[in-house]
């Protein structure tokens, strides 16, 4: 298995706090793999600083072999890499049709075109259907996302990312806020994944993690503090202990 | 046909509102040859807040400084029509190209910073123009303004026609203009630069994690107004022969953002409608207190304001299509 | 040169003074208040009114030009100004121009179109010449002033009570709410502050910027300049700007009068490219 996603001594300070902490991580082509920790861990930062939000203050990162430090965070997505927000960043005053049409064309170098109306280029329509089908949008394809209740955005949020044909996918807690009986279908949803789409998963659910990781990084203070398969984390007794200081089994 | 693409092109088809409008806009020259000065500068604003419109309502930037265009527009045809030739198409080619590059060069300035920042920028932009026309008088007139324009006919497929001192040549001419950068306008907007421009403008950090290029967008997008907004001030130096120091002046630029909030922005033809209203609550309140139009202004702003923008009945609340 | 550069000083120390209000309160509100100098000009107005139809003396007039702006300033903050704090900067701006417009007209209409004279007293008339330096009476009356408020500003933000809560809520005012400052009153309280030293600097300008019912559109942007090269996060960042653009001023106006005000402007665009947060601003800050 090849390592798609890697990074070396990856480090990041504000002022006096240090947020990543010598972070070497390695991300192997069709993972499943998850990123764990408490709050404040830095799990969001590091999902930053792999896709260029924020500069490193030390470290490397790489993508398919090559140094992509310092590669601007919109040139990474047309490498493949492509991520979900935490807190739903969308276009509010978009349609889904928009923003995921939008989406595909940036892929495929039309989003530029200024003549052609939005949607003409080839195949750019089709995959919007089968994203709308898929994360059930079609109803509200229309909508101005401003007005979309908030499980429709939180579907369009990670519709969005898909429609970027992501080869590695950041996921950050891509079932936060989402009631208990939508986050299946979400997972479903990632599940079905091609098996070439590498996931890098942050999560606080447990049983999502287990149900779903191969294997697992556990991030503690901005620096890695255990990894492995996701069943040794499991049964690893400092894991188990770094969560029991928040309150027994971390859920949601 | 898949869903998708319909609903692509049912947001791109013509309205029949925008039909009327088109119409409308060709009668006026036929129907009020009497008005033909006022209609006239109400085309010239209208294309002035359009271009405003795709800066400001498209990408969301805030610009106070929008004036240097027009400014710049105006003075570059007087002066070609004076120093080159008074053939006004290539004046206006001229006056558009150079304002672009205008637009081009001084676009790397609103890239970073917070509102602040641009607000600045672009004021200081504006400012600058303005003393370099008033102290290169040897070029400019000066305080004066550049006198002495005098254009040749405007050569068209229906034959040569001089400036009247009624203003329909001159209205005609506008229209023109107007449309066409209209119908320009209407292709960029329902393109995909164009949408990219509304999320650039809704969330830039979303915008570049798809893998819009930010940037580059905001400098294509500030060039284009830029050359609009320099027709619009070539149009004005045209028409009228003449270029003044007050086409920099801050009050066109203040006056444009107001047009723009009582028509709306971001559907492209909130200018039109906001340069029409504006311009006859100047002509009204103007025939009643002549000097201090600008108090009734400064209030109009301040309770439109403070009542909020959204709040009030817009006219493109009745003719957008609502959220299902 | 000598006599440029004390010019410089006096004419960026008064800057100062009339953009201090502005940076605080944009630094605490968020809001772009391009209004500001309208109070100024109030402050100049109600110097000359005083003077000319009752008599008060030139000094008199200052603290009484500071005390009536200042109270305006509360007045207009709970009532006009803090409906806007949360809505977009576009409209914000929109507003405070509004305003200008308003209070520009008003004073034209009620005061006439013409530059009032500001009769200051015999004795801060005149210069000392000195060797190489010509030392204007009422400049140096002006550093002098200026340069005790500031170091008054500053020792209020430092060391009093009212100051760290200004601080607070500055850097959050979310966050200096739930700590149970009263950030309504020290909004209200820095805006009348700031607004009273602005109508202060307008009494104390009037002699040497002239006063006319377009000074706060005239003045803005070299207000604006202060604010944004300086930063809204100290006292001190503005002071350095002010005095960089008023030396920057009046020396360019002597050598190149030529390019005038052209050379300012270009220099703050260049700045603000640079570093746009401002020359001196406290980096950390979310502003």
């Amino acid at each position: 298995m090849s390592v798609v996603l890697e990074t070396r001594a990856l480090e990041k300070r504000f002022g006096g706090i240090t947020a990543t902490s010598d972070v070497s991580l390695k991300v192997e082509t069709g993972a499943r793999h998850a990123l764990i920790g408490p709050n404040g861990a830095g799990k969001t930062t590091l999902i930053n600083l792999l896709t260029g939000v924020l500069a490193p203050t030390s470290g490397t990162v790489w993508l398919d072999g090559r140094d992509i430090t310092g590669l601007a965070a919109h040139k990474r997505v047309g490498r493949g890499m492509v991520r979900t927000f935490q807190i739903n960043q969308l276009f509010s005053d978009l349609t889904p049709l928009q923003s995921l049409a939008l989406s595909v064309s940036a892929q495929s170098g039309a989003s530029a075109g200024f003549w052609k109306a939005l949607g003409r280029a080839p195949g750019v329509a089709e995959t919007c259907d089968t994203l709308l089908r898929q994360f059930h949008l079609e109803d509200v394809m229309h909508m101005r996302v401003k007005h979309l209740a908030y499980g429709k955005r939180r579907l369009l949020e990670i519709a969005t990312a898909l429609a970027c044909k992501p080869r590695v996918l950041l996921l950050d807690e891509p079932v936060a806020g989402v009631p208990e009986g939508d986050r299946q279908e979400i997972f479903d949803i990632i599940n079905a994944l091609p098996g070439d789409v590498s996931i890098l998963l942050i999560e606080h659910d447990m049983d999502l993690v287990f149900n779903f990781a191969k294997s697992v990084t556990v991030l503690v203070n901005g620096g890695v503090f255990a990894e492995g398969d996701v069943a040794s984390i499991a049964a690893d007794p400092r894991v188990k202990a770094v969560y029991l200081g928040e309150g027994g089994n971390a859920h949601g | 046909m898949s869903a998708a693409l319909a609903g692509l092109k049912r947001d791109t088809r013509w309205r029949w509102w925008e039909f009327a409008l088109f119409a409308a806009l060709l009668l006026s020259w036929v129907v009020l040859p009497g008005r033909a000065l006022l209609l006239n500068e109400i085309a010239i604003l209208a294309l002035f807040a359009i271009s405003l419109d795709l800066v400001l309502g498209y990408a969301g930037i805030v610009s106070l400084g929008h004036a240097a265009f027009l400014g710049f527009g105006g003075y570059a045809a007087a002066l070609f029509a004076k120093l080159v030739m008074p053939d006004p198409w290539v004046g206006l080619g001229f006056a558009v190209a150079v304002t672009a590059l205008l637009g081009l060069l001084t676009s790397v300035l609103i890239l970073r910073g917070s509102d602040l920042t641009r607000l600045m920028v672009t004021l200081g932009v504006a400012s600058i123009l303005h003393e370099l026309a008033n102290k290169m008088d040897w070029l400019t007139g000066g305080a004066d303004g550049l006198q002495g324009v005098a254009m040749g006919p405007l050569i068209t497929p229906f034959g040569r026609f001089d400036f009247d001192l009624g203003g329909r040549v001159a209205y005609g001419y506008t229209l023109f203009v107007l449309i066409v950068c209209l119908l320009l306008a209407r292709k960029v907007v329902h393109s995909p630069f164009g949408i990219s421009l509304q999320a650039l403008r809704d969330n830039r950090l979303r915008a570049s994690s798809i893998g819009l290029s930010v940037n580059l967008r905001l400098v294509a997008v500030y060039t284009l107004a830029a050359g609009i907004a320099g027709a619009a001030g070539a149009l004005l130096a045209q028409g009228s022969g003449f270029a003044s120091l007050d086409l920099f002046d801050f009050h066109r630029s203040a006056d444009v953002m107001l047009v723009l909030v009582i028509g709306g922005t971001g559907y492209l033809y909130g200018g039109i409608f906001g340069a029409i209203v504006f311009k006859m609550l100047e002509d009204l309140i103007s025939a009643w207190t002549p000097q201090y139009w600008n108090f009734w202004l400064g209030l109009f702003l301040v309770l439109l304001m403070l009542i909020g923008r959204e709040r009030l009945l817009s006219p493109r609340s009745w003719l957008r299509r609502r959220g299902a | 040169m000598l006599t440029l550069l004390f010019d410089g000083i006096a004419y960026g120390m008064l800057l100062f003074l009339l953009a201090v209000g502005l940076a605080v309160t944009m630094g605490l509100m968020n809001f772009i208040n391009l209004a500001h100098g309208a109070f100024a000009m109030a402050g100049g107005y109600i110097t000359v009114l005083l003077m000319s139809r009752a008599g008060v003396p030139f000094l008199a007039t200052l603290p009484i030009a500071f005390a009536i702006t200042a109270l305006a300033g509360a007045l207009f903050e709970r009532t006009l100004y803090r409906p806007m704090y949360a809505k977009p900067h576009l409209d914000q701006v929109l507003f405070s121009i509004g305003l200008v417009f308003m209070a520009v007209t008003a004073v034209d209409y009620l005061a006439g179109s013409q530059q009032q004279n500001v009769q200051i007293p015999a004795w801060l008339q005149g210069r000392f010449d000195l060797q190489w330096i010509g030392i204007g009476k009422y400049r140096l009356f002006i550093i002098v002033l200026c340069g005790a408020l500031a170091l008054t500003l500053q020792a209020l933000l430092t060391h009093t009570r009212f100051g760290s809560q200004l601080r607070a809520a500055v850097d959050d005012s979310r966050v200096a709410n739930g700590l149970g400052i009263n950030v309504n009153r020290v909004f209200m309280l820095t805006f009348a502050v700031g607004s009273g030293l602005a109508g202060l600097g307008g009494a104390l300008g009037g002699e040497v910027l002239g006063l006319d019912p377009t000074f706060p559109l005239k003045f803005m942007i070299y207000f604006l300049i202060v604010v944004s090269v300086g930063g809204t996060t100290t006292i001190t960042g503005p002071l350095l700007a002010a005095l960089l653009l008023g030396i920057a001023d009046v020396m360019g106006k002597y050598y190149v009068p030529k390019l005038g005000a052209f050379i300012v402007y270009t220099v703050m665009i260049i700045i603000l490219v640079i570093r746009p947060q401002g020359l001196f601003a406290r980096t950390g800050s979310g502003k």
